[in-house]
């Protein structure tokens, strides 16, 4: 190698770990992968929220939806709220996993705040949660018509996280399933 | 008196820490048992607070592993059992201490490869620093060269004696 371009190994060692710490900026290191992703969905048996009445995993599969994960005491969960009615108008199907949470509260806060969900699995204790992974609520789950898990939105979905991630996911699961 | 009472508290509040942070106790069924407990809640990180292992951490999340940890233990689970059922769940980030293969493999190889390459360069620049004697001289220069020592020489002897 010639001197001259010897001179430039420092800047250019620069520039390297110039561009890794520009990446670093917009990485979020909240975000785990999950360790679900293209796996079924865990079994349960757990009540139905409000209900005795116990829900299985054949109860919220057959068609792609989401699966999210709430709760009174988690603040994010109340910011989410309003957009998962508006998707749930748009007629996206979404289950409700109601973690760690008490039976009462939860109940009067869909009565007071409006109910997007087609059916909630009450999981007092957390064990679905503890199987799904699920570290903090809010979290969204896509599974799929067959039951297998697609992607997981870990914090509050929006109108953005809805546009540029879960809709193409979530559109080109329906169309499948439709072209069946 | 009041001027130290301000650097007191604070002082007083950095010990405070430790001990709010009691974590709720486990009665084991032996001392082994709990000795891995000590083990592996040490070992097994914390999901939703990233830097902490189970052990240390108060989110609800760890306490939840916690518990599930004492659970499993206490039914005669194995340790590879339980880190197999953690990482199924959170993932391979879950263990401070992840398991040698697929995609972790770079983090156990990296500090080995760092200090080979490292060991390259300094192999490297030592040899160029070696090599660096300047070219031969030629008989006709090695002449000139003894001729120009002789002459400062005398030059220095006769300036000496004057």
């Amino acid at each position: 190698m010639p001197a001259r371009l010897k001179l430039f190994l420092p800047l250019a060692l620069f520039a390297l770990l110039a561009l890794f710490l520009f990446r670093g900026l917009s990485l979020d290191p909240r975000e785990l992968p999950s360790a679900l992703i293209d796996r079924p969905l865990p079994e349960f048996s757990l009540p139905r929220l409000g209900e005795e009445q116990r829900v299985s995993r054949a109860d919220v599969t057959g068609r792609p939806a989401l699966l999210n994960v709430w709760a009174t005491w988690c603040v994010s969960c109340r910011v989410e709220h309003p957009f998962l009615r508006q998707l749930a108008e748009r007629g996206v199907p979404i289950y409700g996993v109601n973690y760690k949470d008490d039976d009462v509260a939860a109940q009067r806060w869909l009565d007071e705040l409006g109910d997007p969900y087609l059916l909630n699995i009450a999981d007092r204790q957390g064990s679905f949660g503890l199987d799904l992974g699920v570290y903090g609520a809010p979290e969204t789950y896509l599974v799929d018509a067959g039951g297998v898990i697609r992607y997981r939105h870990v914090g509050v979905v929006d109108e953005r996280v809805w546009q540029d991630t879960l809709q193409p996911l979530y559109e080109e699961l329906a169309a499948a399933e439709e072209s069946r | 008196m009041n001027l130290l009472r301000l650097p007191v508290c604070l002082m007083a509040l950095l010990f405070a820490a430790s001990v709010s942070a009691v974590i709720e106790t486990y009665e084991f069924s032996s001392p082994e048992l709990e000795q891995r407990y000590q083990d592996l809640s040490g070992e097994l990180r914390c999901p939703k607070c990233q830097n902490q292992n189970i052990a240390d951490s108060n989110a609800p999340i760890a306490k939840d592993l916690r518990k599930l940890l004492y659970q499993q233990l206490e039914e005669g689970a194995s340790d590879a059992e339980i880190r197999d059922y953690m990482v199924a769940r959170y993932g391979e980030f879950v263990r401070y201490r992840p398991s040698f293969s697929g995609a972790t493999i770079i983090l156990w190889l990296a500090p080995a490869l760092l200090l080979l390459a490292a060991a390259l360069v300094v192999v490297a620049v030592l040899r160029g620093r070696a090599g660096r004697g300047g070219p031969e001289l030629s008989a006709e220069e090695q002449r000139r060269l003894q001729e120009l020592v002789t002459r400062a020489e005398t030059e220095e002897n006769a300036e000496r004696h004057s």
